[in-house]
């Protein structure tokens, strides 16, 4: 059998192949020749077709068949046997390979070889590869092997017993001893490779670092001021040649030095102290000319933001992120940027100063810089700077790539809710970037810009004229599309109307507006979830406006056949909306009441009620759709439940038609939850409505203040309700109020409901009744507990409403209690 | 931590390539080649730290080879950087004056 070719011929051939067919045929051919010699048991040539192998593997050709190969070149006495051997070994085997364990007692035995660089070789691959078993069995080799003299030794000692340590933690003790002298060698390789060893045991046993922070022996053994020294003599030191990189001498180890001061000084006062002029003297005097010494000062820099240092050296290390950033390099300013923004949390101020360097590094040409600086820019808004800061990150926000879109639109979104300065800025806001990134936007975030505007009452007007006019050229973009039909839907009536103080007001009649809302059911750029959106926009439309009612109600049956199974029920039910229950469609597609906030990101806390609270849209300003009184019944009825609404109608079970009628009062009894809920405009309720919040035993206030008076609040038709008061001493301004209903006529009333609103200062919550019965002939009183918050003080002043069946009929009134006594809300 | 240090050339070739943490095989190849585009793309003044899935690329480019390191967060980037060119100070010492040619046929060597 000819010899096999040397690796060089191979790779000679191996580049001639012009196609990787070619490359492939040639290494089969190759390793087939090579499995061959090997089954041959061919000494002399064994390392030269392991090497062969080698090669083969890092071109990404399986070699596995080499494994026992290397075993027994490892086994040989011939150094370049060894060699190879042990490179394939780093390299082919793992622990995964049961080959491994093999190699125990070869590398124990050549732990003990007489040549130094056999034993290195050793060191090497137990250091490489070794497995936690090889590990125990040879771990007190390499610690007297860390004792030598011999320096070429020791290093590889050094680093063979962090693998160790990595390994197989517990063994961590048996090279203690041995470190004690690690730190007075002269040769940098050792030191380098001890002061590696030290920052893994630090890291990975706090008592470990706990031991180091604190020997206390001789001073000369103290760690903290023997690393001090070390580095002293490094910058102090004239040139070396053997460890000049660039002009400052072995920058490694300083880096390593460096570090482990870092480890050493976190929260420890006594090692920080000891550090800070060592600190301060390598800040001032390395070179910054040179990439080198950047690698230092940003070494420096960040043990300085770790350790407890004073704050004169923080505000040095800060300016001289401050320089990074300024710098060229393109390398230097992103490691800037980074650190800035680990320390942005810390030295906020500090770091404010450069907020101009970092908004310019926005418009950088490279990915990296660009996704740090618009991290750190976030991290930087604050209620001073939001406005300047949002016109630069929207400018980003349009020019940057596709995948930065989605983290900058959250993140604007998140800045914008904390700190907008007003609310037709945040609108304005939202509206920007959904128009330039609407596609990117989070689905999360459109039903929290819906509930954002709808608490922006004064500015409906203005919202509305604003989206239709985006999705008039272009309503491909998912959320803004949703977004602006919901609210077309709900506000159509201003947009029509033109009344607009904000803006120039625009001229849009009815039937372009069904027109606009028209085509985003039928684009095929529209989502399921959109078209949903666009149909309940047009439903609500049927009411809000007067001479199209005909059009509406004929798209609307043309989607009862459509076979989107959602929109079909939704077409179908609001078809029969139109038929049966014509008269309750005011009704239930009245304006959205304001909602409440669940969420409590803001700096502004809404407090959080169970119950319903009434806006005082009722009190304060006539609904801007200019409701007849009776819809102000309706609006009252309306509130259920006031979580995160998801504008979606719920769907109404097909059991409808069977609901007997008198809707109204269902609306009523789903407040005890005996059908599902039915209005449309009122949420799918997510959490059980108030009524049912008062099952959890809420402990009344027993604190009684000087009794205050009792009142009646309302007495007709043989109906009596008393308000009787409690004032807590624990929460001065919340009011308790209990409610009594008698009945004084001969029959009972039954289904009774209170219903109860307050001025828009005011907090309402209304526990469960005691019953719905009131029992004739004032046997027996219905209990109710209301609780008021009245942060203001302001006078107390309700609203109430009955609904109840009396002698076979539906009552309802509505009163205003106007009696309070001064001492319940004072 | 050091991951992984590779010396690829513009045409995606591997020269040397050392693994400290364990990727298979089939994956690595995957890794160079993915690697190598996105060291490619980038232009000359922008800047050697790449974010690559969790880790870091550091990259420095020599004539038409390509040096790559992956780091870890724990790493200092620039001091990565600064051992790159010292690697390849040392390769030029070894063999006077290095090229890619010395590279892919000494990779016993250079591994060790």
């Amino acid at each position: 059998m000819p010899a096999p070719i040397r690796l060089r011929e191979l790779i000679r051939t191996i580049r001639t192949a012009r196609t990787q067919a070619e490359e492939r045929e040639m290494i089969q051919k190759e390793c087939a020749a090579i499995r061959s010699s090997f089954r041959e048991e061919d000494n002399t040539y064994r390392c030269r077709n392991v090497a062969k192998l080698l090669y083969m593997h890092m071109l990404g050709y399986p070699a596995h068949f080499g494994q026992l190969e290397c075993l027994k070149l490892i086994a040989s006495q011939k150094f370049t046997d060894k060699r190879i051997g042990y490179l394939g070994a780093m390299l082919l085997l793992d622990e995964r390979q049961d080959v491994h364990l093999l190699m125990t007692n070869c590398i124990k035995n050549d732990l003990n070889h007489s040549t130094q660089y056999v034993q290195g070789l050793a060191l090497c691959t137990l250091g490489c590869m070794g497995s936690s078993e090889m590990c125990r069995d040879l771990a007190g080799e390499v610690e007297k092997l860390l004792k030598t003299s011999n320096s070429y030794l020791r290093k590889k000692a050094a680093l063979c017993a962090v693998h160790v340590i990595r390994k197989v933690p517990e063994l961590m003790e048996m090279f203690l001893p041995a470190t004690k002298n690690l730190l007075n060698e002269k040769n940098h390789g050792v030191l380098h490779t001890s002061v590696v060893l030290l920052t893994e045991m630090c890291e990975r046993s706090p008592d470990m670092l706990a031991h180091f922070r604190k020997v206390r022996q001789l001073s000369s053994s103290q760690l903290v001021p023997q690393l001090v020294r070390i580095l002293k003599n490094l910058i102090m030191s004239g040139y070396s040649p053997e460890h000049d990189v660039s002009g400052i001498s072995d920058p490694f180890l300083q880096v390593r030095i460096l570090r482990l001061l870092r480890i050493l000084g976190r929260n420890d006062d006594d090692s920080s102290e000891a550090m800070n002029d060592i600190l301060a003297q390598v800040a001032t005097n390395t070179e910054t000319s040179k990439n080198v010494g950047n690698a230092i000062l940003y070494e420096t820099v960040l043990t300085i933001m770790d350790i407890k240092s004073e704050s004169g050296l923080r505000v040095l290390a800060i300016n001289i992120l401050g320089r990074f950033l300024l710098n060229n390099d393109k390398n230097i300013r992103y490691v800037a940027l980074t650190s800035l923004l680990k320390t942005v949390q810390t030295d906020h101020n500090a770091v404010q100063r450069h907020r101009s360097t970092i908004v310019d590094c926005l418009k950088d040409l490279d990915v990296s810089i660009k996704r740090r600086a618009m991290e750190l820019s976030f991290a930087l808004v604050n209620g001073n700077n939001v406005r300047g800061m949002m016109k630069e990150l929207l400018y980003f926000l349009d020019s940057c790539e596709p995948e930065f879109k989605a983290d900058c639109a959250s993140g604007i979104f998140l800045a914008a809710e904390k700190y907008a300065p007003s609310k037709r800025w945040h609108i304005d806001t939202i509206m920007r970037v959904l128009t330039t990134a609407g596609s990117y936007v989070r689905d999360d975030a459109v039903p929290n810009l819906i509930q954002l505007i709808t608490n922006s009452v004064e500015m409906h007007a203005y919202t509305v004229q604003r989206l239709y006019k985006a999705i008039l050229g272009d309503y491909s973009q998912q959320p803004l599309v949703q977004v602006a039909s919901w609210c077309i839907g709900e506000y159509g009536d201003l947009l029509v109307s033109g009344q607009c103080e904000e803006e120039e007001p625009i001229q849009v009649t009815e039937d372009e507006v069904l027109d606009i809302l028209e085509s985003v059911l039928i684009s095929n750029m529209s989502a399921s979830v959109t078209r949903g959106y666009a149909l309940t926009a047009i439903m609500k439309l049927s009411t809000r406006f007067t001479c199209t009612v005909n059009r509406i109600k004929k798209v609307v049956s043309i989607y009862g056949s459509s076979i989107d199974v959602e929109l079909q029920q939704r077409a179908v039910e609001y078809n029969a909306l139109f038929k049966k229950y014509d008269h309750m469609r005011p009704a239930l597609l009245e304006r959205m009441p304001v909602m409440e906030k669940v969420t409590t990101n803001g700096p502004t806390e809404v407090v959080q009620t169970n119950g319903e609270t009434e806006p005082a849209v009722l009190e304060t300003k006539p609904p801007p759709s200019g409701l007849q009184p009776a819809s102000q019944a309706n609006d009252l009825l309306d509130l259920l439940g006031g979580s995160d609404i998801a504008p979606v109608i719920p769907t109404a079970p097909t059991s409808k038609p069977a609901c007997a009628g008198g809707e109204l009062l269902d609306l009523l009894g789903d407040l005890n939850l005996t059908g599902s809920p039915v209005s449309a405009p009122a949420p799918q309720i997510a959490q059980p409505p108030f009524l049912l919040d008062g099952l959890t035993s809420q402990p009344l206030f027993n604190d009684v203040a000087a009794g205050i008076p009792s009142i009646t609040a309302y007495n007709k038709n043989g109906l009596k309700i008393d308000f009787t008061f409690e004032r807590s001493n624990t929460n001065p301004s919340v009011t308790v109020i209990t409610i009594q209903a008698s009945n004084s006529t001969e029959l009972e009333m039954t289904d009774f409901v209170f219903q109860a609103a307050v001025p828009k200062t005011f907090q309402l919550q209304l526990l469960s009744p005691s019953s719905s019965v009131i029992p004739a002939f004032n046997s027996g009183t219905i209990t109710q507990v209301i609780k008021v918050l009245n942060p203001q003080k302001q006078q107390l002043r309700m609203r109430i409403k009955l609904t109840y069946n009396h002698k076979g009929s539906a009552m309802q009134d509505l009163a205003e209690v106007n009696n309070f006594p001064p001492q319940s809300w004072q | 931590m050091i991951k992984f240090f590779l010396m690829v050339n513009k045409q995606g070739q591997t020269r040397l390539s050392r693994y400290y943490e364990h990727v298979e095989i089939n994956k690595r190849t995957m890794l160079e080649a993915e690697v190598i585009k996105n060291c490619l793309s980038r232009s000359k003044d922008q800047c050697s730290f790449i974010e690559y899935k969790d880790f870091k690329l550091v990259y420095r480019q020599y004539a038409a080879l390509f040096v790559v390191v992956g780091i870890d967060q724990t790493e200092n980037e620039m001091a990565v950087y600064e051992l790159i060119h010292n690697f390849v100070e040392v390769l030029d010492k070894y063999f006077s004056r290095v090229s890619e040619l010395d590279v892919s046929f000494s990779i016993s060597e250079i591994h060790l």
